[in-house]
């Protein structure tokens, strides 16, 4: 499909910061895209310059083949559900929602009432209609803050963390609400959020922000399953990160890195770096097993010995923090069943922890900052908490 | 229904209670008794009662002094909301730290005396004034027109007192107003101009029925301002209160015309307040609540 909306190396700065910085990404009809990224990392600003509030300092917008970066606000066919969704006070839930239309003019009055009580409908406020939004519920301002965009059919409709105000049971509710309303309506919705799980369940594509850049674009399971940064690796998901070095390759895919402490580790290799680099790996806690027997492996398995440091039992998983050869590593593991004779393992217990080659992931770029965003084991998250 | 949460009530509203009765209720019953009152040579209220007061209220000159002072005040009003709007938003809008020095600027003026910022203008008008003087220069006035004693200096005289209590209500609530709204109305495809009207304007509407009453009421009871620098042509009812008061002695006459103005006051608001109270059953008290 051709791309729909184009931003191409976009970006704004605020004084000495740079909000959005070359920015160039392209959406397609329909899609729901994600801009992912912590608070502060230019998401807002991105989204600004698409709604019209903000003037790029360079780069080009265009969306659906016509250049929109000088348009003003109300010329464009593209609408914003604002953070703390902005619905006016002073006018009812219908009147929010027919605000549009009524300023634009483009229908007359009766057919401006029929299509505000469609909208009503699909956003399930018929009988909230004559109220002011201060009477509302937290879901239901969401809601006429949807209603009040969508009556317009933009081309594109842009979410700035819709569901931040709201607490984690209704937020659950309203996700499914806004992925239904995507497939009803067939508009192409761009969805800023910092909660990697909202993003992760809502999203045809992610893009990762961090400090007014893009990381990375890809499907959620791609982001997940391969991210090219430590930044990523870290900020979506939980991770462990190893420092080592190429000794050689092994096979088309396939190399054998040296890590300090460890034997050396076969690791799958698809980039190709070559013998006698530097590489960074990153691990996913879920990827590691843990056992106190030695099992029977596969050579495309790595194993290591380790003491178990802490546990956590979190219902549904346990998390283990796994000291080896100088190495913390955190794995967690779910419960398929609880078998009554088999012996947990316990606080300093000697433990094999095993993996295999292919769920090792090699980083393009690595910063050492992102160590921070990797969960702690709790003794040592107080401790670093203090040293920020 | 319990008589102890009566008695709370009471305790809150007591103190508020008190003061309207005695400055205001207490103030305006004796003036409209007054009215009933013969006066006395010496200038004061003769015992009895009568309604001669009440026909000489009659005067053929009063209508168009009454007309003068609502056109004048309503004028007043008009140009110091008009004036008082743009100016709150843009000092809204401001970077803060320039905001304070904004504020400062407008409040200045009430370091001054109220009377000599008055006489200041009336040197400022006067044929041999700098504005005067500058205006004939410009070519824009003939040296034989006088501004000073018309209904146009007073009317300038009393927007120029008047607008800082126009702006003051229309700040604070303008400094409050979210302005994410008016993004929201422009991204619904509002104009500038549209989201100035339909949702800034709406947003603050409290703050403007606040500064049309501290700026009309003050301005239909106002003496000094035509006396000083208006005329024979721009004399208002407090003139003719003043008038009545001072020179004719003749009290229960000015408590007639006072009473004139307090009604012409005081209906329009009941009626006001009242279809506010019955519109807005939703949400929100009255507005006088926040005046009072
Ligand atoms: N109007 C502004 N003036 C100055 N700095 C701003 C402005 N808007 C945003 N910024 C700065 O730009 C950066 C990105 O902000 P924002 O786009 O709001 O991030 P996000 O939405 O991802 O939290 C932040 O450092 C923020 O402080
Ligand atoms: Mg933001």
């Amino acid at each position: 499909m051709a791309d729909f909306l184009e931003i191409e190396d976009v970006s704004r700065h605020f004084r000495n910061i740079r909000a959005v910085d070359h920015v160039s990404l392209t959406v397609r009809k329909g899609e729901f895209y994600s801009l992912l990224g912590p608070s502060g990392c230019g998401k807002t600003t991105l989204l600004r310059m698409l709604a019209g509030f903000e003037r790029p300092d360079t780069g080009r917008i265009r969306l659906d083949g016509r250049d929109i970066t000088d348009l003003p606000p109300h010329k464009r066919t593209v609408n914003t559900i604002f953070q703390n969704y902005a619905l006016l006070p002073h006018l009812t839930v219908r009147q929010n929602i027919a605000f549009g239309l009524q300023v634009q003019k483009k229908m007359p009055r009766k057919e401006i009432d029929e299509a505000v009580d469609r909208m009503l409908s699909l956003v399930q406020l018929e009988s909230q209609a004559d109220k002011k939004p201060g009477l509302l519920s937290g879901g239901q301002k969401q809601r006429v803050a949807v209603g009040r965009a969508l009556i317009l059919q933009p081309q594109v409709l842009l979410l700035d963390e819709p569901l931040a105000a709201l607490d984690l049971k209704l937020r659950q509710k309203m996700l499914m609400e806004l992925d239904l309303i995507h497939d009803q309506v067939g508009i192409t919705f761009i969805y800023v959020t910092h909660d990697q799980g909202e993003a992760m369940s809502l999203s045809d594509r992610i893009a990762v922000m961090n400090n007014g850049r893009i990381e990375q674009v890809g499907k959620p399971a791609e982001i997940y399953e391969a991210p090219r940064s430590s930044f990523v690796a870290a900020f979506i998901g939980d991770t462990n990160f190893f420092e080592g070095q190429v000794l050689e390759l092994v096979g088309d895919e396939y190399s054998r890195l040296n890590i300090s402490g460890f034997a050396d580790l076969v690791c799958f290799n698809d980039k190709k770096i070559s013998a006698g680099n530097p590489v960074f790996l990153s691990i996913r806690p879920e990827k590691f097993h843990i056992g106190r027997n030695r099992p029977e492996l596969s050579p495309k398995h790595n194993i290591v010995r380790g003491r178990v440091e802490d546990i956590i039992y979190l219902g549904g998983m346990t998390k283990y923090w796994v000291q080896a050869e100088g190495h913390k590593i955190s794995i967690t593991r779910q419960h398929s069943r609880f078998f009554l004779d088999e012996e947990p393992i316990r606080w300093n217990d000697d433990v094999w922890v095993w993996w295999h080659a292919d769920d090792g992931f090699m980083l393009e770029r690595y910063s050492e900052a992102d160590e921070n965003l990797v969960s702690l084991p709790p003794d040592a998250s107080g401790t670093a908490e203090t040293a920020q | 229904m319990t008589g102890g949460r009566k008695n709370g009530e009471w305790a809150v509203t007591a103190p508020t209670f008190v003061w309207l009765t005695l400055l205001f209720v207490i103030p305006t019953f004796l003036v409209f008794t007054i009215v009933f009152k013969p006066s006395d040579p010496y200038g004061g209220i003769g015992s009895g009662w009568t309604l001669r007061t009440l026909f000489s209220l009659g005067n053929p000159n009063y209508p168009a002094i009454l007309w003068r002072t609502a056109w004048l005040s309503a004028l007043t009003t008009a140009l110091c909301l008009a004036l008082a709007v743009p100016t709150g938003y843009c000092m809204a809008r401001t970077d803060r730290r320039f905001r304070n020095t904004l504020l400062l600027l407008v409040i200045i003026p009430f370091m001054t005396s109220f009377l000599v910022r008055i006489f200041a203008w009336k040197v400022l008008l006067h044929p041999e004034g700098l504005i005067k003087r500058g205006l004939v220069l410009l070519g824009l006035a003939h040296s034989d027109t006088s501004l000073l004693y018309t209904p146009g200096a007073v009317l300038l005289v009393m927007v120029y007192t008047s607008l800082p209590f126009a702006i003051l209500p229309v700040f604070a609530a303008a400094e409050k107003f979210d302005f994410h709204l008016i993004e929201a109305a422009r991204d619904l495809g509002a104009t500038h101009a549209g989201a100035f009207f339909r949702v800034f304007i709406p947003g603050i509407s409290r703050a403007l029925f606040t500064s049309v009453l501290v700026v009309l009421i003050p301005c239909l009871g106002s003496y000094v301002i035509p006396d000083v620098v208006g005329g024979p042509n721009s004399e208002m009812l407090g003139n003719k209160i003043a008038q009545r008061t001072f020179s004719d002695r003749n009290l229960p006459h000015a408590s007639g015309l006072s009473a004139i103005l307090t009604l012409a006051v005081l209906i329009p608001m009941v009626w006001v307040v009242l279809s506010q109270r019955k519109r807005e059953t939703g949400g929100g008290g009255s507005i006088l609540k926040d005046i009072v």
